[in-house]
């Protein structure tokens, strides 16, 4: 029997009143934004946005539920940014969206932080469903620019451990996403798929919990989904909104993991799916896949909800969670 | 080609030979205005939206003014009474709904509209402010409009099948404002397509919303598109096919670096060149600006050459976007009589100079 599991990637819209409220207290320049040592109001501030993040995600039902990562000014590249052994250079295209990120320079040693492990045990006292989201570490490699490891797979392998040591912090966790858009964007060359995979592998080490590998934006590279498929994870995002043929061939030519996560909701665009169109676009890919009987089938929006505004964040993550619930409809 | 530029020659223009001087539109607003802006409407101030209505006028006045007292030679009114180039049309469309801002980088947020059901023209966006600037100066006023490739890709599209179809309706209002705007008297219109630059594979979806946008308009209407900082090699020489009479373009910020796109073709339209960076607070002296003036005669004639700052000036300090354009007309005032005197042999100009000089 499938199990159908609602849940986002995470990366929230900031409420509005603390979109107002952070910008008084950092000001607007890129030398302002996040340095991971925040205190006094600023830490108040950002403990209510995560506090009200969780609350949202519980209130709408989600049956995974994330700290928001409200703290995250330069999205994926978060982990990097605040980063002891990274400075922050110009602001940068963040992928192909009117969006930017400042570029993280890796300039030494990249020790374990603890940033956001930290986010998660503050999460963990308001929730049992909770889902950790990072970088995948081939994303996150890639969203920065490396000034000192010997060359780009040391550098891809180091960020990996990385984030393994981020995952070791950890408090108990259902789920953990990782989250690997430039798997799609920027896809590996023919060798460096190899590494990228055994890169995940690394990451999906250092926890108990399922794994989900979720790229986005578009479907993978054949090769680069085959690669993947090497990696010992619970289960792998297919990004339905934007590309779901490339996608189901992907999975037809190669199968998949016992699980699935299934990007059903568009996170990039305002209007709000009926959860029975959410339950069809499930429906039609169960259907392109008979041999396969699912463990666990994760609905979530295919790219993370900040680039909407709260209002419509708040109405796909219910758009999730009611898909999930809904009666089985009878083919 | 249209020969349209003419009437922007100032009547007792001292040289033969003519510059046109201009703005891309958008300026500082005085700091008055901004505050004026944020107060309206709070409940502890007794100002409304008819003091925004008068403070927006007088703002105008003052920005056309400064235009005029810099020596341009086709003003526009600072864009005084948009908030933002794509929010102040969404406005006035109908279709189009605000939900919240969302994330541009860090801290700072965009009201990107939904286009929620197919857009209509509603009330006209632009011809009240066009005959008040019209009213308060004798220059010819140019009107930038944001084009709707651009109004299209920065909304959530929730209507249409595609956000090109979205970008044809909106190229049919724009049209329909074009045609009222002319009615009203303006020449000089200029279609302002900044998400070119971010997505030059989609070209022919711009020259196509154009052919919507030029539709029935007269020749004697000067039609510019400015398109900011970007690869212009994307788009050149299929640009050249678009239905305008002029390309403003972002030069002077990349130091020119992207000339060699505009000479390997042949630019057979007007060139509206980037002669001072809109992101660089020092002001350009007068010497620099000609020199940069000059580069466009490696492209064009001077007949076929307009001088402009890059973009919008509206981030710097008030007193720098002035300079800059003090500097920029008293450039091309200098470059015009050195023509005339036959003292410049760069490019067109040179081939253009009187032969026995």
């Amino acid at each position: 029997m499938t199990e159908l599991v609602a849940t986002t990637p995470g990366l929230f819209p900031l409420p509005d009143w603390a979109k107002d409220r952070l910008s008084d207290l950092k000001g607007h320049q890129k030398s302002d934004l996040i340095a991971g040592d925040e205190t006094g109001e600023l830490a108040e501030t950002y403990d209510d946005v995560r506090t009200e993040l969780v609350e949202t995600q519980i209130d709408a039902g989600l049956d995974r539920v994330t700290e928001g990562q409200g703290r995250w000014d330069d999205m994926l590249a978060h982990p990097l940014t605040v980063h002891d052994s990274v400075e922050t250079r110009g602001i940068v295209r963040y992928y192909d969206n009117n969006n930017f990120y400042r570029e993280p320079v890796v300039a030494g040693d990249l020790t374990p932080g603890g940033d956001v492990a930290q986010e998660l045990e503050a999460a963990a006292t308001q929730t049992d469903d909770l889902q950790a989201v990072l970088p995948g570490p081939y994303t996150l490699a890639e969203l920065a620019t490396n000034e000192h490891y010997a060359d780009r797979s040391a550098f891809l392998n180091a960020v990996a451990e990385f984030l393994a040591g981020e995952v070791a912090e950890f408090p108990a966790h259902e789920t953990l996403f990782l989250l690997e858009p430039s798997l799609v964007e920027d896809a590996p060359e023919d060798g460096f798929d190899a590494l990228a995979s055994e890169a995940i592998d690394a990451v999906a080490e250092a926890t108990d919990a399922e794994v989900v590998v979720h790229p986005f934006y578009g479907a993978l590279d054949e090769k680069v989904y085959a690669h993947l498929m090497d990696a010992d994870v619970d289960a792998i995002g297919f990004d339905l909104v934007a590309n779901h043929e490339q996608n189901v061939y992907n999975v037809q030519e190669y199968g998949t993991k016992d699980s699935v996560a299934l990007g059903v909701v568009d996170g990039q665009n305002t209007l709000v799916e009926d959860p029975e169109t959410v339950r069809e676009r499930f429906e039609w890919f169960d259907s392109q896949i008979p041999a396969q009987e699912f463990d666990t089938v994760y609905l979530t929006s295919n790219t993370e909800l900040f680039y909407l505004p709260v209002n419509k964040a708040e109405a796909k993550a219910e758009t999730l969670a009611n898909a999930a619930d809904l009666e089985e409809v009878t083919q | 080609m249209s020969d349209n530029r003419a009437q922007f020659r100032p009547p007792n223009h001292p040289t033969d030979s003519f510059l046109l001087t201009t703005v891309v539109g958008s300026y500082p607003k005085p700091k008055w205005l901004n505050r004026a802006e944020e107060l309206t409407d709070d409940e502890e101030y007794d100002f409304d939206e008819t003091h925004l209505g008068e403070a927006h006028d007088d703002a105008c006045r003052l920005i056309t003014n400064e235009h005029e007292r810099a020596g341009l030679d086709a003003v526009v009114d600072g864009e005084m009474r948009r908030n933002e180039m794509v929010e102040f049309f969404a406005h006035r469309i109908d279709g189009y709904e605000f939900n919240g801002p969302v994330k541009v980088w860090g801290h700072n947020y965009f009201d990107k509209p939904s286009v929620a059901e197919e857009v209509e023209y509603d009330e006209p966006w632009l011809v009240d402010e066009f005959e008040f600037t019209t009213g308060v100066t004798d220059r010819p006023v140019k009107v930038p409009i944001t084009g709707p490739y651009t109004l299209a890709n920065w909304a959530f599209n929730e209507a249409y099948e595609s956000e090109e179809e979205l970008a044809y309706d909106l190229a049919d209002l724009v049209n329909e404002e074009i045609e009222r705007l002319v009615d009203a008297g303006a020449r000089y219109i200029q279609i302002d397509e900044p998400a070119l630059a971010t997505t030059p594979d989609d070209h022919a979806i711009v020259g196509e919303c154009l052919e919507h946008i030029v539709a029935g308009i007269p020749d004697d209407v000067r039609i510019g598109l400015h398109v900011c900082y970007g690869d212009y090699s994307r788009i050149y020489p299929e640009m050249l096919e678009y239905p305008v009479d002029e390309y403003d373009l972002e030069l002077a910020n990349g130091n020119y670096e992207q000339l060699d796109v505009f000479t390997a073709d042949e630019f057979t339209k007007d060139l509206a060149l980037g002669v001072v960076d809109a992101h660089v607070a020092e002001v350009e002296s007068v010497a620099e600006i000609k020199e940069n003036i000059k580069r466009g005669f490696e492209v064009v004639p001077p007949q076929r050459l307009t001088v402009s700052p890059d973009c919008g000036l509206k981030l710097l300090p008030r007193e720098v976007a002035y300079a800059k354009m003090e500097n920029m007309v008293q450039a091309a005032r200098e470059v015009e009589a050195e023509l005339d005197a036959g003292k410049i042999d760069v490019g067109y100009a040179g081939t253009q100079a009187p032969a026995d000089d």
